[in-house]
């Protein structure tokens, strides 16, 4: 069993506009767990996410990365948001967009070098993209973008993963390549959090769990407690027939 | 060419690749309407500064007018975040607002000095050579070539610090957020940028230009590129060309400075709209075109492919069979013919391995969209292009 905690969520709440999102949230995420947060539309999986990566400030409550804040510890983490929430527009190219991942450990003002392209044309590699490195964003699929992301974030060589719906909009043979990265990610003993859509692949992908909807409805092994009952208190519809045979 | 002619073509050069560099990002960040609101708004912070210093080139009017402009901003945002408003509306909210009590202010106490809404709006670059820096006693040029040639200097040395901030903040806040590069921090720096060169531009160019300048040269060179820094280098040499064409063209029809310039930059935008090689006009026209034909060769292979029956594939039955105007069969034959994906004999069309082959990979691309081994066939056809 896993002891060492990475993510500790304590009562954290979170309000737009006075209208809570998230409502005391306690929560603690074990080193080495592949975990997808579940629930329906508005649930507040991705503001979570956000808020443990000090993108919004919450009303109240502390989030800690192995015990330290998680501005101390921003080199452990690294973060895949929504392919959605950029401009594939933008004028660059993979290469370049893979490369930003290196930003973080050069910090302020430092130019990236020859180094950091050296680690960018490996996570490309590894994310079977290599061949695609000058091309413009815009060029890409929905899965290739979703890929550069991917490579963006392992460039990082962080200790947690956070990824905002990477199988949003991507095919088949990348969501099977992201989730062989995820898994050897796990593997190398880093924790990683997924922010999932797709209820039926959760046993396959993942082996933690947590539901959530505004409040965390459960958390744990997926083989304990992706259940009906779980689903059906998230939800609010009755899983009986649908999901689980 | 005078001295004071050649002083004028740098004043402008030199305005318009301030004006260039942030507005690159504001572009890219979709929010080119700020320049515009900014340019009027300062206008306020311009008279009171006025008023204090009795010089158009003082810093403390400097100071006021940024202030003034960053201060449109917070409240354009304030206005926005309060969700009652779309943002397009509160920037209408606010310029306008902060404009008038500008054009009120000067109205009731600078009805007889050299500060009036035209020359706020519009400028005189012409003027600019009189208006000379005196130390002690020696002449060091026009002081709107010192102000704007500080002001670039600090807008380059800014950028080059923090290109990599920009860029990441411009693209993905909410990696920048994450990493710790304070996208808001990133924002207002932008801000005050945009607010100082306007500010120091309006003297000679006036605010209507200064907004020309921002927006038009990244628009038309955002056509062009795919690479961020060439898109700063090339809006800048744009913003250049189109100051010095427009310039000699109002020379030559003796007419306003400001006016030919933006003029020549729309001008420019639409030549480069109608002709830029992959997002013009013209381009896009022929790829669709183009695109047409090819999914019309690929719905004749694939009735080659369903149908062993000569008579379906007979070249004189073609049209009965596909209901096709002449001329369409024409081409669609001609296209597969030359890719050597048919081949005719005694007027029945066969295909040929490579088009049986091309067939059946096409289908299954467009069917479930793995491509990573049709990159090759992207190359000849538009289609498998996004």
């Amino acid at each position: 069993m896993e002891d060492k905690i990475a993510i500790a969520i304590d009562d954290l709440t979170v309000a737009y506009n006075y209208k809570p999102v998230l409502w005391d949230i306690d929560l603690q995420i074990p080193e080495g767990v592949l975990m997808a947060i579940v629930g329906p539309n508005g649930a507040g999986k991705s503001t979570l996410l956000k808020s443990i990566l000090d993108i919004i400030k919450p009303l109240a409550g502390t989030v800690t990365v192995y015990e330290k804040p998680y501005k101390k510890q921003r080199h452990l983490v690294a973060y895949v948001p929504q392919k959605g929430s950029v401009d594939w527009d933008f004028p660059t190219t993979a290469l370049d967009v893979v490369m930003m991942g290196t930003y973080g450990s050069l910090g302020w003002i430092k130019r990236p070098g020859k180094a950091e392209k050296k680690l960018a044309l490996e996570a490309l590699e590894k994310v079977g993209m290599l061949t695609f490195q000058d091309r413009q964003i815009s060029q890409l699929s929905g899965g290739q973008q979703q890929r550069i992301f991917l490579a963006r974030a392992l460039v990082q060589n962080a200790a947690i993963y956070f990824m905002d719906e990477p199988f949003q909009g991507v095919d088949a043979t990348t969501e099977k390549a992201i989730i062989q990265i995820l898994k050897e990610l796990r593997k190398a003993g880093k924790t990683v959090v997924v922010v999932h859509h797709d209820l039926q692949t959760v046993p396959e992908y993942f082996d933690w769990v947590t539901f959530l909807n505004v409040k965390k409805i459960a958390t744990g092994p997926v083989a304990q407690i992706f259940n009906d009952d779980n689903l059906t208190k998230t939800y609010g519809i009755n899983y009986k027939t649908s999901i689980v045979e | 060419m005078t001295n004071a002619q050649l002083e004028i073509q740098i004043i402008l050069s030199l305005v318009a690749v301030a004006c260039a560099l942030p507005g690159v990002f504001l572009v890219l960040r979709k929010m080119a309407l700020i320049s515009d609101a900014i340019s009027h708004s300062i206008l306020p912070g311009i008279v009171i500064g006025f008023f204090i210093t009795q010089d158009l080139a003082s810093p403390l009017l400097i100071l006021m007018a940024t202030l003034t402009g960053v201060l449109t901003v917070v409240l354009v945002e304030y206005i926005q975040k309060t969700g009652l408003v779309k943002e397009d509306t509160a920037i209408g909210l606010v310029f306008p607002a902060l404009f008038s009590l500008g054009v009120i202010l000067i109205a009731r106490n600078a009805g007889d000095v050299h500060l009036d809404v035209d020359a706020v709006l519009l400028g005189e670059v012409a003027f600019a050579p009189f208006d000379r820096w005196m130390y002690n006693g020696i002449d060091m040029g026009p002081k709107s070539l010192w102000m704007i040639g500080t002001i670039l200097s600090v807008s380059i040395i800014m950028l080059m610090m923090f290109y990599k901030e920009l860029k990441i903040a411009t693209f993905d806040a909410g990696l920048a957020a994450s990493l710790g590069f304070t996208p808001i921090g990133i924002h207002y720096g932008l801000m005050t940028i945009s607010s100082v060169t306007t500010v120091g531009a309006f003297d000679a160019i006036g605010a209507i230009l200064v907004v020309a300048f921002m927006i038009v040269p990244p628009a038309c060179v955002y056509l062009l590129t795919t690479n961020l820094k060439k898109m700063l280098i090339g809006s800048s040499l744009v913003g250049i060309f189109a100051s010095i064409t427009g310039y000699w063209v109002a020379h030559v029809l003796d007419t306003s400075i400001a006016g030919t310039i933006a003029t020549v930059l729309g001008l420019l935008f639409f030549v480069v709209y109608l002709f830029a090689p992959n997002k013009g006009y013209i381009s896009q026209w022929y790829k669709t075109k183009q695109q047409k034909t090819e999914v019309a060769m690929l719905v004749f292979m694939l009735h080659l492919a369903n149908h062993e029956d000569e008579s379906e594939r007979n070249i004189n039955h073609l049209q009965e069979h596909i209901n096709w105007t002449k001329q369409r069969a024409k081409k669609v034959l001609k296209l597969a013919s030359q890719n050597n994906m048919i081949e005719i004999e005694d007027g029945v069309i066969n295909l040929t391995v490579k088009g049986l082959s091309f067939t059946e990979k096409a289908i299954s691309y467009i069917s479930d969209n793995k491509n990573s081994e049709l990159e090759g066939i992207k190359q000849n056809f538009f289609l498998f292009r996004g």
